[in-house]
């Protein structure tokens, strides 16, 4: 399902099923991608921070048209406990091996992979990401 | 033949894109179809450009033909140059009958009388366009054939499309002599600008596609919306947002492609607001400010903006006002009244 803020439109309610993940997109080349993520957040309940939320930061390739801060991206992977991955979404490549990446997590988050919670992935990713 | 002459025809073939040449010398008539068959048009263009200059050379061209040339080239290439659109207007109501050949002589009289040296050409196209040539000399020195202004008048409207050149001081006179020779009153510049003549035209002559007031919602057209998403598996949440902008866009820019503008400015004479106990600028003068939009194509960009999610819909009227007000150079300001807003002088 794709929606470009949150909350979602209430209309739609009775037809969505479970959500297992929710990716946040961030645009590098946008500081209004980040305050939109940064307001919708406010709109995600507590137990989705548990494993169920990643940030997906979109755009990196083009390092001059950076207009988002670095740090603040982190601060946020931080504050709310979820992974951060970063992608390019002109390159096919890369494209094609960060959906890999989300469909695993999703895999995961929905629990058809036997002997891995979201919970204790998403502590794995922190802390690989921490060394 | 004038050397002068020579090296002008010289640089103006240079100009042209080389597999353009035969076909525009062709258009000019100068040079017969067996001289033209003399000619290597796959050698470098500085070789090409020496021949033609050879045969001009055997048929003593003179300036007024090399002008014809240039002509030719700016009717073909117009987007090399900046154009203004001037209005023309006169109090007389009936319509009086466009004499061709008086218009060219009383042009041409006014034009000399003020200055001797001066190269006027002139030549019509099938849509009533009349193109002019002008070259601007001074009392003591010839014309300068590479400084020229170029004017472009449908005789049938009142819009004249100036391409001035670097020579800002001959403009009034140049107005004066559009104003004399076709029996109108007065001209002013209609403060709009492109490199574009002929979107130019399209907005003044609102031959674009306007946008239509409705007075009853349409139902929503979902055609344009589902071609983009084949894969049935990816639910769009936002779907009624999405195709509310779709529907507001299409009312504001119309279907059809934009004229192609390159800038919008507005210039800001309104007051600085802020928080009162900020104090900020207590002396209460307007804060002077320039703000300037420019793009390769201004209103299509303006247009991708809210589906693309980087402005809301519906755009500020003062960037959806540019076509039907015919101008892109704004000055914005401060309504005097009860409510201060800002508004849009003439």
């Amino acid at each position: 399902h794709l929606a470009t803020s949150l909350p979602l439109p209430s209309e739609r309610d009775h037809l969505r099923p479970r959500i297992d993940l929710i990716a946040f997109m961030i645009d590098i080349k946008s500081k209004y991608s980040l305050k939109n993520v940064e307001a919708s957040l406010d709109h995600v309940d507590a137990s989705f921070f548990l494993g169920k939320v990643c940030f997906l930061v979109t755009g990196v390739g083009r390092v001059n048209n950076c207009s988002v801060d670095m740090n603040a991206i982190w601060k946020l992977g931080e504050v709310y406990c979820s992974p951060v991955l970063f992608c390019e979404l002109e390159l096919e490549g890369i494209r094609v091996a960060t959906a890999q990446r989300l469909l695993r997590m999703l895999q995961i988050c929905a629990g058809h992979i036997p002997g891995v919670s979201a919970l204790s992935f998403g502590s794995l990713m922190r802390n690989s990401a921490d060394d | 033949m004038d050397e002068t002459v020579a090296e002008y025809i010289r640089r103006t073939v240079l100009k042209i894109p080389r597999d353009e040449i035969k076909a525009m010398l062709q258009k000019w008539g100068f040079l017969s179809e067996s001289q033209l068959q003399t000619i290597n048009f796959h050698q470098i263009k500085e070789n090409i450009s020496q021949e033609v200059v050879q045969l001009c050379e055997e048929n003593s061209a003179d300036i007024k033909q090399a002008a014809v040339l240039d002509i030719i080239y700016n009717h073909i290439y117009p987007n090399k140059r900046v154009w203004s659109v001037y209005q023309m207007n006169k109090t007389a109501e009936e319509t009086e009958f466009f004499d061709l050949t008086d218009f060219k002589k009383k042009f041409k009289r006014r034009l000399r009388s003020a200055l001797k040296n001066i190269t006027i050409n002139f030549r019509e196209y099938e849509d009533n366009a009349i193109w002019i040539r002008i070259a601007w000399g001074t009392p003591y020195t010839k014309p300068n054939q590479y400084k020229t202004s170029y004017v472009v008048y449908h005789s049938q409207t009142p819009y004249v499309f100036i391409s001035a050149s670097v020579l800002k001081s001959n403009l009034p006179l140049l107005c004066q002599a559009l104003v004399l020779a076709s029996n109108y009153h007065d001209i002013r510049e209609m403060e709009l600008r492109s490199h574009s003549l002929n979107s130019l035209k399209d907005i003044v002559f609102k031959r674009y596609s306007q946008n239509f007031q409705t007075h009853y919602p349409r139902p929503l057209q979902e055609r344009n919306v589902a071609p983009e998403n084949a894969d049935l598996r990816i639910i769009q949440e936002n779907r009624s947002e999405k195709e509310r902008i779709q529907r507001v866009n299409r009312e504001v820019f119309g279907d059809g492609p934009q004229p192609k503008l390159e800038f919008a400015q507005y210039r800001l004479e309104t007051m600085f607001k802020s928080d009162p106990k900020m104090d900020v600028l207590d002396k209460k003068e307007p804060f002077r400010c320039l703000v300037k939009f420019s793009s390769p194509h201004l209103l299509e960009s303006l247009k991708s903006l809210a589906p693309a999610g980087m402005a809301d819909a519906p755009l500020s009227p003062l960037l959806t006002c540019i076509p039907q007000k015919a101008r892109n150079y704004f000055k914005i300001r401060e309504k005097k009244g009860v409510f201060p807003e800002s508004f849009v002088s003439p």
